[in-house]
């Protein structure tokens, strides 16, 4: 039976694959034919221009008839990426100027193009032209696309961002889909680096989109930060933001930093401005904030706990938003060479600001939604930006950090003895057939979603709280009217946790009566047993 | 001394990033806690954080909000809108209608 649906499932993504590869190709035949017809228009064009008119301007009309086309003519088989081409912006027609250089032989800084691209941004005093060159020169590293990844890349390329890196491991999945607005239907079981690098060609081709397929780790993080002027911090974790704060530090790097999480979302701006580790004046970074780590089981991923779209989307925009402002500003200058320096010369004859650090907090369903507050400046015993500073380069690419030991990992929760757990299968045999109390400790809006025939609902919130006593009157008074169903009690929920805590609490309480909790939860029912129970 | 026991401070406090789910799921709270401690000293942060788990948590799972006589790592504290290190962390001596809020650092992404 699972099987099957497995089979299913694969035949529908295919065809799925199959539908968005011809939109694809169609939209590349009418690309392919407006293309041909300016080609025709620029050839009868240049034959009458022939003769009187300067070079210059010949060049200019040309220009401005050859627009640029998406060129993100990357094709899918069978989910298998094909290369990623690290710049598709090669004009179709006559060079519309030198995009990669501000000076550039042509008569004006920017190209035709990116006048009209750009023009709204561009007529703001805030961005301006010295903006859009500084935003054309910078290169912006984006770590994880997903739900924050995903905006704050979108509206980076569409700022024209000249160079934008992208890292990420993970494959686009069905549930990223409400949230992480680069990935499609069709770029499921796709790379999400692969699958954003596609959405992004389309949107800004003058883009230079370099891809990172695979997380960041210790080895690599300095390695890949080194060469671009600002990061962007959307990954999910502490492991991964105290790794990317300690890289940020010692290369130099501005870090713009959000998370979210149900309907909630923060964002900071750390190392900021980001001067040598033991510099006082220097913004503070993600350790000064938070020292400890948080208990392993207080971490509580999107997948576990939900999320709004717009709220990580939000965040998503406002990092990107931070992130234009500290380089359309000039606040901090390109990295050289060697990758080192983001040393403020732009500004050279300006005394630096100095660090006020903030973290914004965002509630969507509070009054007021928004909220900003002051936040420390450096940390004098700092284990990363601090005079003692602990953290090197070499502690970093050595391996001798183990960030995931020190963020501390979830073991599963086995607390109960074998004899008091059943496995999916086995109850599936059992549950129409003997007399039991079925009690589903999930939230009400989860039980809302798919319950067992039978089952009665008591969250497991609620009786956390409560004294084993009343706990006791509770299943009570739920199961009055029910006696039929006897004294024995299976306990189920979403994954096979909190079950076990209930049974124990049960037991703990002195409940009459066989306990027991589904092994696995629901999703092992759904894997097991039913493969159309809702997978959610 | 009758009236300087009695004596209350009046303090919004709320609660967010998930520790809500701790406090009966409600995230702001208008409360009253003694304004000396025993030893005629003013009440500060520390005090109102234990008062909090004395009075207001409803989970069992204290050390989701203090560990080791501190709010657990990962949970900052804003005293009137600035990181309490700012004001002299749990030392900071309450005034009446501080607004104290204490925010979970989230991860998702």
């Amino acid at each position: 039976m699972y099987q099957t649906s497995e089979i299913d499932a694969n035949i529908a993504r295919l065809r799925q694959q199959i539908a968005g590869t011809e939109a694809h190709l169609r939209q590349l035949k009418v690309q392919l034919s407006r293309a041909e017809q300016q080609a025709k228009e620029a050839h009868d064009l240049g034959q009458t221009y022939d003769g009187g008119h300067p070079v210059e301007w010949q060049a200019e009309t040309l220009a401005a008839l050859s627009q640029k086309i998406g060129s993100s003519s990357r094709l899918h088989e069978d989910g298998i990426p094909a290369t990623t081409p690290q710049h598709s912006g090669e004009p179709l027609l006559l060079s519309s100027g030198d995009v990669s250089s501000p000076s550039s032989k042509g008569r004006w800084p920017l190209s035709t193009e990116e006048y009209r691209r750009y023009g709204r941004q561009l007529i703001l005093h805030e961005v301006g032209l010295q903006g859009q060159l500084r935003l054309k020169s910078a290169k912006v590293l984006v770590v994880g696309v997903g739900g924050l990844g995903c905006p704050a890349a979108a509206y980076l390329a569409g700022a024209g961002v000249g160079t934008l890196g992208l890292v990420d491991g993970d494959t686009v999945e069905v549930s990223n889909l409400h949230r992480q607005i680069l990935h499609s239907t069709n770029t499921i079981g796709i790379g999400k680096v692969d699958s954003a690098v596609d959405y992004l060609n389309g949107l800004n081709s003058l883009v230079n989109l370099i891809p990172h397929r695979a997380h960041l780790t210790p080895q690599t993080a300095l390695e890949i930060i080194s060469s671009y002027d600002a990061v962007l911090d959307c990954t999910d974790h502490p492991t991964s933001r105290y790794l990317i704060s300690d890289a940020c530090v010692l290369l130099g790097k501005p870090l713009v930093s959000a998370s979210a999480l149900r309907t909630e979302g923060q964002l900071m701006a750390l190392n900021m401005p980001p001067k040598p580790p033991g510099d006082a004046s220097g913004g503070p970074c993600y350790r000064c904030v938070f020292p400890k780590p948080p208990p392993a089981e207080s971490v509580v991923s999107c997948g576990e706990g939900g999320i709004v779209g717009p709220v990580v989307g939000v965040m998503g925009v406002l990092q990107a938003l931070e992130t234009i402002k500290i380089i359309a500003t000039g606040t901090v200058d390109r990295a050289d060479s060697n990758g080192k320096t983001s040393e403020m010369h732009s500004k050279a004859n300006e005394a630096p600001a100095p660090a006020s650090p903030s973290l914004l907090l965002f509630s969507a369903f509070s009054s007021p939604p928004f909220r900003s507050v002051r936040l420390r400046l450096r940390r004098t015993n700092c284990a990363s930006c601090s005079a003692q500073a602990t953290i090197t380069e070499a502690s970093l690419t050595s391996g001798s950090l183990d960030y995931v030991a020190f963020c501390g990992v979830t073991s599963p929760l086995d607390i109960l003895a074998p004899h008091e757990r059943i496995g999916a299968s086995e109850y599936s045999k059992l549950y129409r057939s003997s007399p039991h109390i079925l009690l589903d400790v999930r939230e009400p809006v989860h039980f809302e979603l798919s319950s067992l025939p039978g089952a009665i609902n008591l969250p497991w919130s609620e009786c956390v709280a409560k004294p084993g006593e009343a706990l006791l009157q509770d299943v009570e008074r739920l199961t009055q009217g029910r006696e039929d169903e006897g004294r024995d009690v299976l306990v189920v929920c979403r994954l096979g946790n909190d079950s076990q805590l209930a049974v124990a609490k049960l037991k703990q309480a002195g409940w009459q009566g066989a306990v027991k909790d589904l092994r696995g939860g629901l999703r092992a029912w759904r894997q097991e047993v039913d493969p159309d129970w809702p997978d959610y | 001394m009758t009236e300087a026991k009695a004596a209350s401070i009046p303090l919004a406090v709320e609660f967010t990033g998930g520790l809500e789910l701790l406090f009966s799921n409600q995230r702001k709270h208008k409360i009253a806690i003694p304004s000396k401690k025993p030893d005629g000293e003013p009440s500060n942060v520390g005090d109102l954080i234990s008062w909090l788990c004395d009075n207001l948590i409803k989970d069992p799972r204290k050390e989701m909000f203090v560990l080791d006589d501190s709010v657990r790592p990962g949970i900052l504290v804003l005293i009137n809108d600035a990181d309490w290190e700012l004001e002299g962390e749990d030392k900071y001596e309450l005034q009446p209608n501080d607004e104290i809020v204490f925010v979970s650092t989230l991860h998702g992404g």
